[in-house]
């Protein structure tokens, strides 16, 4: 097997007598199309923090290529490739669209670094082009000069994508992508979703079974903190454990 | 997902940000205002020195609070510090070359505000604000307990200025004084404009906006905001160097927690996060603190307290807000 782009090994988080995280050992291959589900409470945003550095594991490691990053901070872990989205947006409300994606490309290209040259001079062109670019690709190009708080929040949540694409991930972890958007607008964000670079290995943590089959050639059901099985998404639809737990008990059948 | 550089509405969408650091023509009305004054107000130099000054104060709290969001009841500690570091280089050391004494100011201010910022600025919000508040305080009563250094209540007195560049003395009227200020305003105020419309300035307002996505894009959030805090703190030092060298004396209220707040007022009552902001307020507050205070000091506190009430609650954008939303109805009108 080659090395895959993001590995935990034994991964452990427990806040006091709360386990979150439990002996997870999980590979995600480069190129990836992944899926992370479970019932609610099952650890999948913990695990996001873990995975990213938010959150510092009890016990274990994580693994970016091959190489140890337990101990690297989140910053250090997203300049080295790892960009997420969040549940719920993050997004820097009071700015425009086409601000929120440059700070993205921004600090990726190390032109924030820069407290002297104006943003807007000639070299500062390749920041704006690239985010430019990214809204184009995503096609919310049209609201560019529009303040994110103005947005639609379905077009917010291409937004969250979009900075996530600046920072030219090797490791796209897109937590609940769909989550509030009204089911008329989830396909424009499933479209994207399909559309993403197919170097950038993804991870997608989702509710929705329709999300999940549609988009994953891999799966991983967590429940309570600790892995309960991984496969193909016909393994999965096919698993009776998982039907118990996630799916439904078989008396529905 | 390569860029498209040559998709149509390219250069409308990027114009925004390629032209946002353009000078717009009203900004050169605070400096024929200030250059008028000089010849219109010659009695009134000293007062519009010391504006000057609270300006230039007021403007490096705004990098600060404005732009990177730290909330600060501490920045008093940069203006006390430039003040004695001006003061005593003068009266203590003998060295009364002023612009050198302002680059002194700012080093040690910077200094201050580099190890102090790179402890405090792990912490956000309350934390930091008492954290702050308590910098400035010990600082205070650090100036206070070496009041053999210091001067003490009774002040640093004994710092002499000789003529600016060598060639311009310092009169009795204040007129090199005046001018020397707004000269050094005028200088780092380009300085800060510079830095705000910068890459870097974008992402300290990406942190005022939202630390936790700055951190999850790979901004070093603690180093960007220890280098706001500390180029802050020079400005804010050379402020307080200005004012040891204008006056000519230091007191302790250069460290003071009055001081803090009234730089927060000022700018707050003008507008945080747009620069000019410090201008209005501090002309504002001043203007009337010099009229008002005479009449009745209990009816000016008052007032002062009123108005800041009134602008946080219904101009949340300082006065200077009130100003751009009048000229915008003003502009409807007018079309």
């Amino acid at each position: 097997m080659s090395v895959p782009i993001l590995e935990t090994r034994a991964l452990h988080k427990n806040f006091g007598a709360l386990q979150v995280a439990c002996e997870i050992n999980f590979r995600l291959e480069k190129g990836a199309r992944h899926a992370l589900i479970g019932p609610n409470g099952a650890g999948k945003t913990s695990f996001v923090n873990l995975l990213t550095g938010v959150l510092r594991p009890s016990a274990g490691r994580v693994l970016l290529d091959g190489e140890d990053i337990t101990r690297l901070a989140q910053a250090e872990r997203a300049r080295r490739g790892i960009a997420r989205t969040f549940q719920i947006n993050e997004l820097f409300r009071g700015l425009t669209v086409l601000e929120n994606v440059c700070l993205a490309v921004g600090e990726r290209s190390g032109a924030c670094n820069n407290l002297w040259r104006p943003a807007g001079a000639a070299a500062g062109r390749p920041v704006i082009d690239e985010a430019l670019g990214l809204l184009e690709a995503l096609r919310i190009r049209e609201d560019a000069l529009k303040r994110v708080s103005e947005l639609p929040y379905g077009r917010q949540r291409l937004v969250e994508i979009a900075i996530a694409l600046g920072q030219r991930p090797r490791v796209l972890l897109l937590d609940e992508p769909a989550a509030g958007v009204p089911s008329a607008e989830s396909h424009i964000i499933l479209e994207v979703i399909e559309r993403l670079p197919k170097d950038i290995a993804v991870l997608i943590i989702e509710h929705d079974m329709d999300v999940v089959f549609r988009f994953a050639r891999r799966i991983t059901v967590l429940v309570a903190g600790a892995i309960l099985t991984e496969g193909t998404p016909q393994d999965i639809a096919a698993d009776q454990q998982v039907r118990e737990v996630y799916l439904g008990t078989p008396a529905h059948d | 997902m390569a860029a498209n550089e040559h998709a149509p509405g390219s250069d409308v969408a990027a114009g925004f940000i390629l032209r946002r650091h353009h000078w717009h023509p009203a900004e050169a009305l605070p400096w024929l205002i200030a250059l008028a004054a000089f010849f219109v107000f010659p009695g009134y130099l000293a007062l519009g020195t010391q504006i000057l000054i609270w300006i230039l104060f007021a403007l490096s709290l705004d990098l600060v609070l404005g732009y990177a969001g730290i909330v600060t009841l501490g920045h008093a500690a940069f203006f006390g510090t430039g003040a004695y570091a001006a003061g005593l280089l003068s009266a203590k050391l003998g060295w009364s070359e002023p612009l050198t004494g302002l680059a002194f100011a700012a080093a040690c201010a910077a200094l201050v505000g580099c190890v102090s910022g790179w402890i405090l600025l792990r912490y956000r919000g309350l934390t930091l604000l008492m954290l702050t508040l308590a910098t400035t305080i010990m600082l205070y009563e650090l100036g206070n307990a070496r009041a053999d250094i210091t001067g003490g209540f009774d002040g640093l007195t004994g710092i002499a200025m000789k003529p600016l560049l060598g060639a311009f003395e310092y009169d009795l009227y204040g007129r090199t004084n005046y001018l020397y200020a707004l000269a050094v305003l005028f200088v780092l105020f380009l300085a800060a404009r510079r830095i705000v419309y910068s890459p870097f300035g974008q992402a300290i307002i990406g942190v005022r906006e939202n630390v936790r996505r700055m951190s999850a894009v790979g901004s070093p959030v603690h180093r960007r905001l220890v280098t706001i805090y500390t180029v802050s703190a020079a400005i804010a030092g050379v402020a307080g160097g200005l004012h040891a060298q204008a006056n000519a004396f230091v007191t302790l209220g250069a460290l003071s927690f009055e001081r803090s707040a009234t730089v927060l007022i000022i700018l707050i009552l003008g507008g945080t996060g747009r620069l000019y902001g410090a201008f209005i307020g501090a002309v504002v507050f001043l203007l009337l603190e010099d009229h008002l205070a005479k009449l009745s000091p209990a009816f000016w506190e008052f007032g002062v307290g009123l108005v800041l009430v009134l602008t946080v609650l219904f101009a949340r954008r300082g006065l200077l807000g009130l100003i751009e939303d009048g000229g915008r109805a003003a502009a409807r009108l007018w079309r």
